[in-house]
């Protein structure tokens, strides 16, 4: 198939960016998405011209560092899909295809389709673990976790950090992504001695990086390429009001 | 070249624990003014970090990826094994270790191996204990399941994404440091160079790949945990970014690098579909408990799976090994898969591929219980091929996937370069020439949470450091030699791009140091090489800029690695005149075609030592003693 792509050129943090448009001959539908963009890349390199800058890195949907804005939607749109994970078959000859790097005040572009997602990890850094000295940990079947609680923690710890929900946010919140850590902990019995001081700690952080706040859009649900709920987003909300109103420190068994 | 095991004395079972006893420990107070540099954020890089910074060491964390929580450890998909026998099928410390040395072909150090197999049930409880959502029975424990080369179900796992779990395990503990701030963490760095001063590992030079700055690490000690070496071949299972400088920079400044001709070829990867393939995609493991293989009996038979009778169908796994079927080991499930492919017999395009069918386990189990268990692998399986497994047989081809060999270490994970410790994949210590599935993630966390925090802190209390800063002539020096390297590469100026060669040299090294090797095919893959490498350095174009985000500028630097690796890896294929393991050299085989080894002449390791650009590396010994286990002929029939 021939398609023409209008891609975002953007030299550095500090360039203002544009659209590129470029026409790509005999694509072919088994290829993927990021693999046509090699293709390009190839071209361009033969032209002299300098190759689209792309996060990428294991190609099968689960290191988090692909993320592009295809069409408007974050991935691409196919449900459960990252764009390492799109192929060629869901396009047709002749398309026009818009490419866009995430977008959000808390993303600034480092070139081209390459976003800085550092706040994702300052705000990991804050809080997103479970406090526990290497080597002090009790023999693991001491644990006895409901396999329901299990899988359900399971749900929200295969979140893989792309930023797709932070894309797809008309508020550019990141609310899907940080309720995702603190569900996984908040529902798992290990998670339950820094509970609330983890809700606190990271939504404060969250806020802190610019992102912005939920207002039930949903739309960060149906980019995300991990099928990740909202649910969790009530989750944290509770805990962080809970934490909010009684501080760990405040806490005290002493009269006041 | 010294090359010192330093295996603890007594029995086989005590040897850790003395070793323990007898290391000397640094004063708590003193930690912090010990730096120590990890390169790399896997699992085997982030768990060492983690620990290390908890005891209150200095610790510089380098990655290349945009965050710590990205490192292809977190690819990893079927399991992780430990001792636990929760099962009560017989597991045992001394079984594990049993196994890892029998699936290695004998080519693993036995004391290293025995420790792994020691610390694996800490490692469970400790990922545990972090919030790791490991897989449960109804009645709340841990569930196993079956992994290749054993008898035992051993294998811990988290649906088909053990590793992202228990790298995201890892990376939290490592957050949980840099929140305290005895870790440093820079991501999107590129580790350059090693830094030797006073004759030891002092440090590292890195490029930022944002902005293209060169800058001096200096340090008290090096950890390397920074994978395998597999993407030489170009298609593999690792991730696109996954290379071998670091290891390969510290062979050229005198570390030793170990049996580099034990490369694993995954027997369950969909196969290639196109000539623009940038990658192969692996479908783990544990697929082939419930998933049986098979060809046709014909040659030649294009007819679709379900239209082949049974009876004209050959599950050549269940015939060859009986007792270990479907569930044989890597290499030999990879070798078999190949020989059907010869024969005629292979599926899909290009007769490149072999069935995986799960149309009995459906049958008897139902359907849903096989997407309770591979629900996710299955819907990988389909996003990529367009084909659904629960209705036609999957379709699988053999991939490279790991590397056994690596730099050399000691007992402690020290190489041959005082201060330069090597961990995880890096190394090569555990897996003899074949690794058993499940064992990667046991290693890196081993290594990472359970081995290095010891060993780490007898290096520096035991040595006196000198004070360096990085105006050190040791630094500019190599400083200037990747300076040099990058200019040499933005000028050369030629017509082909980094990815043209990189392919190209991946498919000499698939076609003659694959599955199948001779002398002939490794003679020549060495001109070859050496012919594209130097068509490399006059035909390369590199656009942009040194000072810029320039990703064709990273690559550049890694293929030009991976052109010397190739070399050395084809030239240790060619002097290991046996087969062992992923190690198939045809002139060696038993006359059912399984692989013959040779104990008299090569039951040690070949340590490659470099001699210079245009000298051959020399070849040390490390003989293999096996005081424990009978050396014996593998069989898994």
């Amino acid at each position: 198939m021939n398609l023409t792509l209008h891609i975002w050129r953007q030299k550095n943090r500090n360039d203002k960016g544009r659209f590129v448009t470029y026409p790509l001959k005999d694509v072919s539908e088994h290829m993927s998405f990021l693999e046509m963009l090699d293709i390009l890349n190839e071209q361009l390199i033969g032209r002299g011209e300098e190759p689209v800058a792309f996060e990428h890195d294991c190609r099968e949907g689960i290191c988090g560092c692909c993320g592009m804005v295809i069409g408007g939607a974050p991935h691409g749109g196919h449900a459960g899909t990252t764009v390492c994970q799109l192929h060629m078959r869901h396009f047709k000859d002749g398309d026009e295809v818009i490419i866009e790097p995430w977008r959000a005040k808390a993303f600034p572009v480092l070139k081209d389709l390459i976003v800085d997602r550092s706040s994702f990890d300052r705000i990991m850094y804050a809080g997103g673990y479970i406090s526990v000295r290497t080597g002090s940990a009790p023999e693991a079947n001491s644990i006895l976790i409901p396999k329901d609680v299990a899988e359900k923690a399971m749900d929200y710890a295969e979140c893989i950090g792309c930023g797709a929900c932070v894309a797809a946010c008309p508020n550019g919140a990141a609310m899907l992504f940080v309720s995702a850590k603190i569900s996984q902990f908040g529902l798992l019995p290990q998670g339950q001695p820094e509970r609330m001081r983890r809700a606190q700690n990271m939504v404060l952080a969250m806020e802190k990086e610019g992102f912005g706040s939920c207002t039930n859009y949903t739309a960060c649900e149906i980019a995300c390429p991990k099928r990740i709920g909202i649910s969790g987003i009530a989750r944290m909300n509770r805990d962080f009001n809970k934490a909010m109103l009684c501080t760990v420190e405040a806490a005290s068994g002493k009269r006041a | 070249m010294r090359l010192e095991a330093r295996i603890p004395s007594g029995p086989m079972d005590q040897k850790w624990s003395r070793r323990r006893d007898e290391i000397k420990l640094v004063n708590p107070a003193n930690k912090r003014k010990y730096t120590v540099i990890v390169v790399g954020t896997g699992l085997a890089g982030a768990s060492a970090a983690a620990s290390l910074g908890e005891l209150g060491f200095n610790v510089k964390v380098f990655c290349y990826q945009d965050s710590a929580r990205r490192a292809h450890s977190i690819a990893a998909q079927g399991g992780i094994n430990a001792a636990k026998n929760y099962q009560n099928d017989g597991d045992s410390v001394y079984r594990l270790f049993y196994d890892t040395v029998k699936g290695g072909d004998y080519r693993a150090r036995e004391a290293n191996v025995y420790r792994l197999a020691e610390v694996s049930c800490n490692i469970i409880d400790q990922c545990v204990a972090q919030g790791v959502p490991f897989a449960r029975e109804y009645a709340g424990v841990l569930d196993n399941r079956s992994f290749g080369g054993a008898l035992v179900s051993r294998t811990f796992y988290a649906r088909g994404q053990t590793g992202q779990q228990l790298l995201l395990g890892a990376y939290s503990a490592l957050c949980r440091q840099i929140g305290a701030g005895t870790c440093e963490m820079h991501p999107r760095s590129e580790m350059l160079d090693l830094v030797i001063a006073g004759g030891r590992a002092r440090g590292i030079v890195t490029r930022d790949m944002v902005t293209g700055k060169i800058e001096s690490w200096v340090g008290d000690a090096v950890l390397l945990c920074t994978g395998g070496y597999s993407n030489v071949f170009y298609l593999s299972t690792n991730a696109k970014g996954c290379n071998a400088t670091a290891i390969w920079r510290a062979y050229k400044r005198g570390a030793g690098f170990a049996n580099p001709c034990y490369t694993q070829i995954h027997p369950t990867c969909i196969p290639q579909a196109g000539e623009y393939q940038s990658k192969l995609t692996l479908m783990s493991e544990s697929l082939r408990n419930d998933g049986r293989i098979w060809v046709p009996l014909k040659a030649g038979d294009n007819r679709r799976a379900a239209d082949i009778p049974e009876a004209e169908r050959d599950y050549y796994l269940e015939r060859i090994y009986p007792s270990y079927g479907n569930l044989a080991p890597r290499d030999v499930s990879s070798r078999a898969a190949k020989r059907m492919c010869d024969e005629g017999r292979g599926v899909g395009p290009g007769g490149r591929g072999v069935y995986l069918d799960f149309a009995d386990s459906i049958k008897r189990l139902g359907e849903n219980v096989i997407r309770v268990r591979y629900g996710n692998l299955c819907e990988m399986y389909e996003r990529i091929t367009g084909e659904d497994p629960y209705k036609v047989p999957m379709r699988i081809y053999p991939a490279p996937h790991y590397t056994m060999g690596g730099l050399w270490v000691d007992y402690d994970l020290m190489s041959n370069i005082d201060g330069l410790f090597v961990l995880g994949e890096a190394n090569f210590s555990d897996h003899g020439a074949n690794r058993l599935g499940a064992s990667a993630l046991m290693q890196g966390l081993a290594d990472g949470y359970f081995v290095i925090p010891y060993t780490l802190a007898h290096y520096l209390a035991s040595t006196k450091f000198e004070k360096l800063d990085s105006s050190n002539a040791a630094f500019r020096d190599a400083e200037g030699y990747v300076q040099d390297r990058m200019k040499k590469l933005l000028s050369i100026n030629g017509k082909r791009s980094v990815d043209s060669f990189h392919r190209e040299l991946g498919l000499i090294m698939w076609e003659y140091c694959g599955m199948g090797r001779t002398r002939e095919g490794l003679t020549g893959a060495i001109d070859k090489i050496r012919g594209l490498r130097a068509e490399f350095w006059r035909d390369l174009r590199v656009l942009g800029e040194a000072a810029d985000l320039n990703q064709e500028l990273e690559k550049a630097g890694r293929v030009a690695d991976y052109f010397e690796l190739g070399e050395l890896l084809c030239l240790d294929a060619l002097e290991r005149e046996e087969s062992c393991g992923g190690h198939f050299r045809e002139e060696y085989q038993t006359a059912e075609g399984e692989a013959k080894r040779d104990d008299a002449k090569f039951c040690h390791v070949g340590v490659w030592e470099y001699q210079g650009d245009d000298r051959k590396p020399a070849r040390n010994v490390e003989p293999l003693e096996f005081e424990t286990l009978q050396l014996s002929t593998r069989s898994y029939k």
